[in-house]
């Protein structure tokens, strides 16, 4: 079949629309509410640290029921069997409870750190885990700053452990059931924005309640789970000398300088071995 | 092993000789030369036996059951020592080649095959040590067969070149494998793949041992600060052209001794210059190193932590294992002392370990309560990784020619 130019422009062209045109239609059709990323906000100003969360949780996704008491000055911490956890300080306005789990960051490191994607961030916000993809190298683990994502090391076909802000659940509509079921209303579940402005509203309208700062807000660039309290964060236990740049910032430089070596040190390598090659046989040839 | 019977290298095989006779050959060259109750096989052989018991037992209970890796710290001895330390020991691969044929220094030639050997089994034996400290070892194939590419992940790199650079050595390493076979026609095509194989695995071995340290940038809170700077992929990357090139000074001088008969008498005059030139690079690449970790350290401000006990430690590592080998390197080679040159290359590779150990295991939640300490389990598997490699290592010495000259046919061909 012979292509005249008049028809390989055509061809062109209308590959050219078919290429862009989905493309377009999508940016039409979606709009910033449908890509936004949902968020939870808790407040340790309510929270009485009864335990349902950990309880309904446990439950919802097949865990044995927590463990340890729960009182001032004992740090429990979540593990494999325990995606989330309640603790109590003694802090410089008495005790203050406060909840950990899965931070679901923005830009998280456990997912740019995972080599199969089986770590990866949801269109809706939350970080899940995949068990036909992971190969357990841990380096999610190595990685999170948070130490959120818990390893099952005494099974055979060991799976991460984390919360997963109960994405099957959400996925239909639902919402997580920490903040479904929390009779303190202690935990709120929306978009992140909405979270954002809740909080700064509760800030704003009770200052004298509330230190003004939402850890989350720019904690490793901005996490979809963010607290309120009423003392400083540090004295909850949080950790407060995470950066406010995204985790998987800290291995672009290297990962960008990947490309560049590799495209510019072979030829490198080629024009010395050639150089060095001539030199020998002109050397062999002045012996000569 | 002295007993083994002076000369393997020659060729039972013609050119065409039929299939089954190689299949014949094959056979007869698995079986052992030499004595069996040698003082390296008396030690060796009942710690890999319980090292495979104990791989076993880590396949059915879980990782948990043998080693004392936590929430907090999920890598230990195996990725630490096994991975990170012994693809350091295995840069001597990519700098020799580098030497011999990219710099067309044909003082080296003699040991390119020991140490791109050397390398190779490091590769196979090291990296496949990961396979045992994967959770989910037969998800393993997923980075590379395609259906999910974690393309931001450093792991991701350092996957893919691993397995490249096992492959470009493979080839690099193949015409000693076509001799052995009398295989001459395969052994002509691969020798003409030989600089493709270098560039490529020289430009690989840049990136996967810049990667490795790499890997360890996002753990940005967890490492001491004395360890942890944006320049760890460089600092890597130079301190395993040091390392590797301590390895083959080291496993020269053992091999010297051990396969002493397969030695060519060429090979055994040419050693002394030999160590004498890589003891200069070695100190070349110390003082580029001595010097950044200099700069990276003004750089930082960490003159605070100097006076505690990480920074006693570090002071330690700085100065007793790369300023002193440094320092004995250059005299080594000013003073043409071979010795000297040995006990630097231990000392530098002691520095080594210590180095990859300081920021992946000793430094690596330096701070938390419980630290992680390694079980005699988590050792004993270390051991047998080692142990079965140098029993392949000299598996293939005695029968390949790697240490001893080429067979006559394929020098012709050259």
């Amino acid at each position: 079949m012979s292509l005249d130019r008049r028809d390989f422009l055509k061809t062109i062209g209308i590959a050219g629309l078919t290429l862009c045109t989905p493309d377009i239609l999508k940016a039409g059709k979606s709009k910033d509410s449908d890509r936004e990323f949902r968020g939870m906000l808790y407040d340790s100003t309510r929270c009485v640290g009864c335990q349902t969360c950990e309880t309904l949780c446990a439950e919802a996704h097949g865990l044995p029921p927590p463990v340890g008491e729960l009182k001032a000055g004992v740090v429990r911490k979540t593990d494999d069997q325990h995606r989330t956890v309640v603790n109590c300080y003694k802090t410089s306005k008495g005790e203050v409870f406060i909840k950990t789990q899965c931070m679901h960051c923005n830009e998280p490191a456990c997912a740019s750190a995972c080599l199969t994607q089986a770590m990866y961030k949801t269109k809706q916000g939350p970080v899940i885990w995949s068990g036909n993809k992971c190969m357990g190298c841990r380096y999610c683990m190595v990685s999170c700053p948070f130490d959120a994502p818990k390893f099952e090391y005494h099974s055979a076909n060991p799976k991460i452990q984390k919360c997963t802000m109960c994405y099957e659940k959400m996925a239909k509509g639902g919402i997580p059931v920490c903040a479904e079921n929390c009779p303190a209303e202690a935990i709120k579940f929306g978009s992140r924005r909405e979270m954002l402005a809740e909080a700064r509203k509760r800030i704003v309208e009770n200052p004298d309640t509330y230190v003004d700062e939402v850890y989350g807000d720019h904690t490793a660039g901005g996490t979809g789970f963010l607290y309120i309290s009423p003392v400083p964060f540090s004295e909850l236990g949080l950790n407060t000398k995470i950066q406010n740049e995204s985790y998987p910032a800290l291995s672009k430089g290297f990962l960008y300088s990947v490309p560049t070596i590799f495209v510019l040190l072979p030829p490198i390598l080629l024009g010395i071995y050639e150089a060095t090659k001539k030199n020998q046989t002109h050397e062999n040839n002045e012996t000569e | 092993m002295k007993t083994m019977k002076p000369n393997n290298t020659a060729l039972p095989l013609s050119r065409d000789s039929s299939k089954q006779s190689i299949f014949r050959f094959i056979l007869s060259e698995l079986k052992p030369k030499g004595k069996i109750f040698t003082p390296f096989n008396i030690i060796s052989i009942p710690i890999i036996l319980t090292g495979i018991v104990l791989i076993v037992i880590r396949f059915i209970y879980g990782i948990g059951s043998v080693t004392n890796l936590s929430q907090e710290v999920p890598w230990g001895l195996w990725i630490g020592f096994d991975v990170v330390t012994g693809v350091a020991f295995a840069g001597g691969a990519y700098v020799i080649t580098f030497l011999v044929y990219i710099l067309n220094r044909e003082k080296y030639h003699s040991i390119v095959r020991v140490t791109v050997l050397n390398g190779f089994l490091a590769y196979v034996f090291y990296a496949g040590a990961l396979l045992l400290d994967l959770g989910r070892p037969w998800n393993v194939v997923n980075p590379i067969i395609g259906n999910s590419f974690g393309t931001s992940s450093v792991l991701f790199l350092v996957a893919w070149h691993f397995l490249l650079y096992m492959i470009a050595e493979l080839i690099e390493f193949s015409p000693a494998i076509a001799e052995w076979l009398g295989a001459k026609r395969a052994r002509k095509i691969l020798s003409g793949m030989t600089i493709a194989a270098v560039i490529f695995g020289i430009t690989l071995s840049t990136l996967h041992q810049s990667g490795l340290g790499a890997l360890y940038l996002m753990a940005k809170d967890k490492i001491h600060p004395l360890w942890y700077s944006e320049f760890i992929p460089v600092l890597f990357l130079v301190s395993s052209v040091f390392a590797g090139l301590s390895m083959v000074i080291f496993e020269g001088a053992i091999s010297h001794k051990v396969f002493f008969k397969q030695i060519s008498e060429k090979n055994q005059t040419s050693q002394k210059g030999i160590v004498l030139g890589l003891a200069k690079i070695c100190a070349g690449a110390m003082f580029a190193y001595f010097f950044l970790q200099l700069l990276v350290f003004i750089h930082q401000k960490r003159w605070d932590l100097l006076d505690t006990p990480m920074g006693y430690w570090y002071l330690l590592e700085m100065l007793g294992f790369v300023l002193l080998p440094m320092i004995l390197y250059v005299y080594s080679y000013k003073k043409s002392n071979i010795n000297l040159a040995k006990v630097a290359a231990i000392i530098t590779m002691l520095g080594i370990i210590l180095n990859r150990l300081n920021v992946t295991v000793i430094g690596f939640r330096w701070d938390a309560a419980i630290r992680y300490f390694p079980t005699w389990m988590e050792l004993a598997v270390t051991l047998t990784v080692i142990f079965t490699e140098i029993w392949i290592f000299r598996w293939i010495i005695k029968r390949m020619p790697v240490l001893s000259e080429p067979p006559s046919w394929a020098k012709e061909n050259k």
